[in-house]
């Protein structure tokens, strides 16, 4: 079966430690022990986490975060 | 402060100190935006303030052309150096001073004292009990930054009116110049180095799971802080964790005392708080920062001098309709909220997560007792004036 996978993408040189994605998608990212984020595991969204990750994507001050969907 | 004279034309002759920027900003914001975003004075030694969202921004990322060694703009500084690292620190000297404060304040370290947050809210709220009209600022917010605070530092909350006292010199007395501005801030800086100093030598015999032991311990650079840079992190970390926190508190409830469909919303919907405290911060965020500029440079067709303040309003850039469709209005399920109440870039507000815990645990203690607070009908709030802006009195009736 072909379809589609979103990934959640925080990328390292923007995230500034705001930690808005982890109040808005817990079950998508974690925080390491200098308080920056970084996606749980590969960042796989499933469809019932996609509003909340679309929601953390729209709240990061510093446009660290983003969706990209892969091909599979 | 007497014989001061009111603000001419705010694009050209800007003093954040004026009244009625103290008691009304967004409509002299909305207003500059309309024909001059950034607006400038000669007052302060010139100062240049940007009412965009884009320009407060790009500001906040120059940390080549803008520098933070005096984040307060002062008519006089003093000359005596007072650094508070990382705040007062421009790259590359920032980083290591960030780093070595980071960890004691991610999620990991803050969600644990959401229960003694709790708590102190409670107390106060129980210290209510029997009365018709108090006031939410001075009976409820102000205490618990400090409470909270106090804790985490090590040092006893019932010294808070000392604390606020502090405060009050730091950020507002001394900003505009009255021949003693200088002299007075450095006193009180000094007094307050003594105060830390107390207990600095308490923890060093016998060290506790608090910030004093905890900066005691760290190393900088192999070697531990130097007392410049140990009593300048301490000063901040009062300083910065005091005023804030109560003027976003004291702001949220002033607006949930005044808006009653937002009030029994959150209170029906409790679920919302998240976005909800979030959406206060954007539209009442009290902290407004500021920049000296390194060299001349341009920004937004406007020519800057070295030397020049920047008054860096997070505020301002927060109630930019260019950003936030509906700026002026609190949307307390606002989705798309990208709010700069905690700053922007590599100075991120390093107690973000434990002002947003306190905000959100006051928020909801206070709901939980008093769901149908109104505002009184003869109610007057008084506004602090300078970088942190909040109600100082917000006198409601709890019935």
């Amino acid at each position: 079966m072909t379809g589609k996978r979103i990934r959640l993408v925080v990328d390292d040189e923007k995230c500034q430690g705001h930690n808005r994605c982890r109040l808005l998608a817990p079950d998508l990212i974690e925080i390491d022990d200098l308080g920056f984020a970084h996606a749980k595991g590969d960042g796989s969204v499933s469809p019932e986490q996609a509003d909340k990750a679309r929601l953390a994507v729209k709240n990061c001050p510093e446009f660290a975060l983003r969706l990209v969907t892969d091909d599979r | 402060m007497t014989g001061r004279p009111p603000v001419a034309d705010w694009a050209t002759d800007f003093d954040h100190t004026d009244p009625r920027w103290t008691e009304d900003p967004y409509a002299i914001m909305a207003e500059l935006r309309g024909r001059c975003p950034m607006a400038r004075s000669e007052r302060y030694g010139g100062l240049h303030a940007p009412m965009r969202y884009a320009d407060v921004r790009a500001i906040a990322y120059d940390t080549d052309h803008f520098s933070s060694k005096r984040v307060v703009i002062r008519e006089n500084p003093p000359n005596v150096p007072l650094p508070s690292p990382p705040i007062t620190s421009d790259p590359p000297h920032h980083k290591p001073a960030r780093m070595l404060l980071l960890p004691a304040f991610t999620p990991q370290r803050i969600d644990p004292l959401i229960p003694d947050a709790r708590r102190i809210c409670n107390e106060l709220l129980d210290s209510l009990a029997g009365r018709s009209e108090v006031d939410a600022a001075i009976d409820y917010a102000q205490h618990i930054p400090v409470k909270v605070i106090a804790k985490m530092l090590g040092i006893p909350e019932a010294e808070g009116d000392r604390f606020r006292e502090w405060i009050h010199v730091f950020i507002e007395d001394t900003i505009v110049d009255d021949g003693t501005s200088a002299d007075r801030l450095v006193a009180t800086a000094r007094e307050m180095d003594a105060f830390f100093g107390h207990y600095a030598e308490l923890r060093r015999k016998e060290p506790k799971d608090d910030l004093i032991s905890f900066l005691l311990a760290a190393q900088h650079d192999g070697a531990p802080l130097t007392e410049r840079h140990f009593y300048g992190a301490l000063r901040l970390l009062l300083i910065a964790g005091i005023d804030t926190t109560w003027s976003a508190i004291g702001a949220s409830l002033l607006h949930l005392a005044t808006h009653p469909a937002d009030r029994d919303r959150l209170v029906a919907e409790p679920e919302l708080m998240p976005l909800a405290v979030e959406e206060f911060l954007r539209a009442y965020a009290p902290v407004t920062m500021a920049r000296r500029v390194k060299e001349d440079t341009e920004l937004a067709g406007c020519p800057m001098k070295a030397g020049e303040w920047i008054m860096l309003s997070f505020p301002a850039a927060n109630r930019d309709p260019d950003v936030f469709p509906d700026a002026d209005k609190v949307i307390i399920d606002r989705e798309d909220n990208r709010h700069a109440a905690f700053g922007l870039g590599i100075h991120r507000c390093i107690g973000s997560n434990l002002a947003r815990m306190e905000i959100t645990v006051a928020l909801e203690e206070w709901l939980k007792r008093f769901p149908k607070f109104t505002l009184q009908d003869d109610a007057r709030i008084a506004w602090s004036k300078g970088p942190v802006r909040g109600p100082r009195t917000v006198p409601v009736r709890l019935g």
